[in-house]
């Protein structure tokens, strides 16, 4: 994976809590066997509103969706970061976000930055007024800067670095081959198997 | 007895703690996986990359695959593309790396979460992942199941393992006779209801009381099927002589001496008497009663003999505006009775009821009545081997001379992959387990509820109970 470090760009406001994964990316689109190409189904129903934000021009290019409490809930679909990803966010800054959702952002370098319900409102009001407001989220300094705003975040210890230096989760695991292979060998024999 | 010095434990610490492979300071712990299940739609992608890297899955003797996702759910070839091209590539993965695969027309096959139970492979202290996040079901085996992503299915398929970040704990005690007519459904539709769609963030969920001892192994998956809905890593039940009755015998659990020795190591799974959780939350089930969603979001319910709210009368915000954009989706206006809501569809189904006993609880309330005119009803085995039992007890009779289809297995209409969907506007009574906007087909509004209202609805045509049906009766 590419090393994820700093990103700054204009955001997006997606004023809504609860936002869940069926609403990212639709069920009817999960059925391509790649992980890429999600980005056009990104809030596929919602986009048929001429009115949807993600349709305003004036925030065309942003690379950080901001977004309202408890996002990414329900489905475990990994092509909903993927559709997000694919459509050129690279950071989604909310008040809380699903645990599964949560994961699989850090899986694929998109930051899902957790902020106080305040900070979040403050980033969403001043998008809102300047669509061309421009945001850092910093992962080495855990840091959100806009011009309005100044706020850390807290973030795992041990994601941020795999992130920061780009490694491969799997590679990382099989450093611990030795004690996989123990426990394997110490594991009761009748515990089921296909 | 000897004093021990263990510190007391929770049964998801107990479980979590024997499965760490590797725990350093500052890092997640390395949990290895007992049993990874997979199916159609959250693995290819994980199999390409295992294949462009060189990487063989770890073993395969610990995965088990199945198709339930996309399969049509009538007789007949798979009419669809992408889902015939998604289902085609699992058989080739499976072949290729070696990985017993219940393909769509075997036996065996069924959705995900019905197969592991039945056949035995879910068992009390194991952890159990899946790409799919209702891997929460087979907490009611007191295992540690939770779902995981593509990227996560991958990691698992290459290492048998996952790296877990701690979790908190969190009891939810039932406590008391479920009043008539309510059951495993009601009770974690209340819960979500009152600790919200995200009450459950970061837990482990431990469902404890009499209410949840009294319950069967079917009502116990439903409860803890719905745990991902409160947001929640995992729901389980502490496993005692229901699981083990449910699991003996069954062709993956273990026999003979092994069964006794497995049954001594259960025995010793359950929370600690005086250990402690992270959260508390104590439920009350003498007072509940059938629930049935009105909004987009699980949360979103209220009581059969209730009316649909007033956005205005939630407490924050967020919610009213929640509330708004839910009943302009639903086409609801509030103060409607719910007994006056009239569903087009109705689909009894799922990983969170189509099971045997789900079947027989619907089979008994539409029996010797008629779907009622102009209403789609749709009975969906969770399984082959459920819908096979179905029908030597003769409940697809039932079904099919009341007027309802009845499929074959899979998730059909529980979400909108397969041909089983709700057209734009329709609206349905599910008993499946979201009802968020789309869900069931594009456009298409969903009622949660349990197999008994489902049944009763889909005689009466508006929302109803069967008790209020035998009162029609008389
Ligand atoms: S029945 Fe529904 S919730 Fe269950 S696995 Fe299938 S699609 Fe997911």
């Amino acid at each position: 994976m590419e090393p994820v470090t700093r990103i700054e760009g204009t955001a997006v406001p997606l004023d809504r809590s609860d936002v869940d994964t069926d609403q990212i990316v639709p069920a009817q689109f999960l059925k391509r066997i790649e992980r890429t190409g999600f980005g056009p189904f990104l809030f596929h129903e919602w986009r048929k509103d001429p009115s949807f934000v993600l349709n305003d021009e004036r925030y065309a290019g942003a690379s950080i969706l901001i977004a309202g409490a408890n996002f990414g809930g329900g489905s475990s679909r990994e092509h909903a970061p993927w559709a997000l990803e694919d459509f050129g966010f690279r950071a989604v800054i909310a008040p809380s976000f699903a645990d599964i959702f949560r994961n699989n952002c850090c899986k694929i370098g998109l930051l899902p930055v957790e902020l106080p319900q305040e900070s979040v409102r403050a980033l969403m009001d001043a998008v809102l007024d300047e669509p061309a407001t421009r945001i850092v989220v910093d992962l080495e300094t855990l840091s959100v800067a806009a011009p309005s705003v100044e706020e850390s975040f807290a973030f795992d210890d041990f994601r941020r670095w795999c992130l920061l230096e780009g490694f491969d989760d799997i590679d990382l695991t099989m450093r611990h081959a030795d004690e996989i292979a123990a426990f394997e060998a110490a594991r009761p024999s009748w515990l089921p198997t296909a | 007895m000897a004093q021990t010095l263990a510190e007391p434990r929770t049964l998801a610490e107990k479980v979590w703690d024997r499965h760490v492979v590797h725990r350093a300071a500052g890092e997640p712990d390395l949990l290895y996986v007992d049993l990874h299940l997979v199916h159609e739609v959250t693995s290819p992608q994980a199999f390409e990359a295992l294949r462009l890297a060189g990487r063989p899955v770890r073993r395969p003797d610990l995965t088990v695959a199945t198709m339930d996702h996309n399969v049509p759910t009538t007789v007949g070839p798979v009419t669809d593309r992408t889902s015939a091209r998604q289902m085609e590539a699992l058989t080739t993965n499976a072949k290729e790396f070696d990985i017993t695969l219940y393909p769509w027309g075997s036996a065996l096959q069924g959705i995900v979460h019905v197969i592991g139970p039945e056949m035995g492979y879910t068992q009390p202290g194991l952890t159990i992942v899946c790409g799919d996040s209702h891997t929460s079901t087979h907490g009611a085996f007191g295992a540690l199941a939770f779902g995981i992503g593509t990227s996560e299915v991958e990691h698992v398929l290459a290492t048998q393992t996952i790296p877990q970040a701690p979790a908190r704990t969190m009891a939810i005690t039932v406590e008391g006779d479920l009043p008539a007519g309510c059951g495993a459904k009601d009770v974690i539709l209340g819960i979500i209801n009152r600790i919200g769609t995200g009450g459950g963030v970061g837990h482990v969920i431990e469902y404890r009381g009499s209410a949840i001892r009294a319950l069967s192994m079917e009502g116990r998956m439903t409860i803890c099927n719905m745990s991902i809905e409160a947001g929640a890593r995992a729901g389980m039940v502490a496993p005692d002589d229901t699981t083990f009755a449910y699991l003996e015998g069954k062709p993956h659990a273990p026999s003979g001496a092994d069964w006794e020795r497995a049954l001594d190591d259960w025995r010793s799974l359950p929370t600690d008497a005086d250990a402690t959780f992270d959260a508390e939350v104590t439920i009350d089930a003498t007072a509940l009663r059938p629930h049935v969603s009105w909004g987009t979001n699980p949360a979103q319910s209220v009581t059969i003999d209730d009316t649909i709210p007033e956005p205005d009368s939630f407490e924050d915000e967020a919610k009213r505006d929640a509330a708004r954009r839910a009943l302009a989706y639903m086409a609801l206006e509030p103060g409607t009775r719910i007994r006056d809501i009239r569903p087009d569809t109705v689909f009894i189904g799922s990983c969170t009821n189509s099971r045997i006993e789900d079947l027989r609880l619907a089979a008994g309330v539409v029996e010797g009545h008629s779907v009622a005119k102009g209403l789609r009803a749709l009975v969906v085995p969770g399984s082959v081997a459920v819908k096979l039992q179905a029908e030597r007890e003769g409940l697809d009779r039932i079904f099919v001379d009341a007027g309802f289809d009845w499929r074959g297995a899979g998730c059909s209409m529980c979400l909108g992959m397969n041909p089983d969907i709700l057209q734009p506007g329709e609206r349905s009574a599910s008993t499946s387990n979201r009802n968020f906007e789309g869900r069931q087909g594009k456009g298409g509004r969903t009622h949660l509820v349990s197999p008994a209202v489902a049944a009763a609805t889909a005689i009466a045509g508006h929302f109803t109970t069967p008790e209020d049906l035998r009162e029609v009766d008389v």
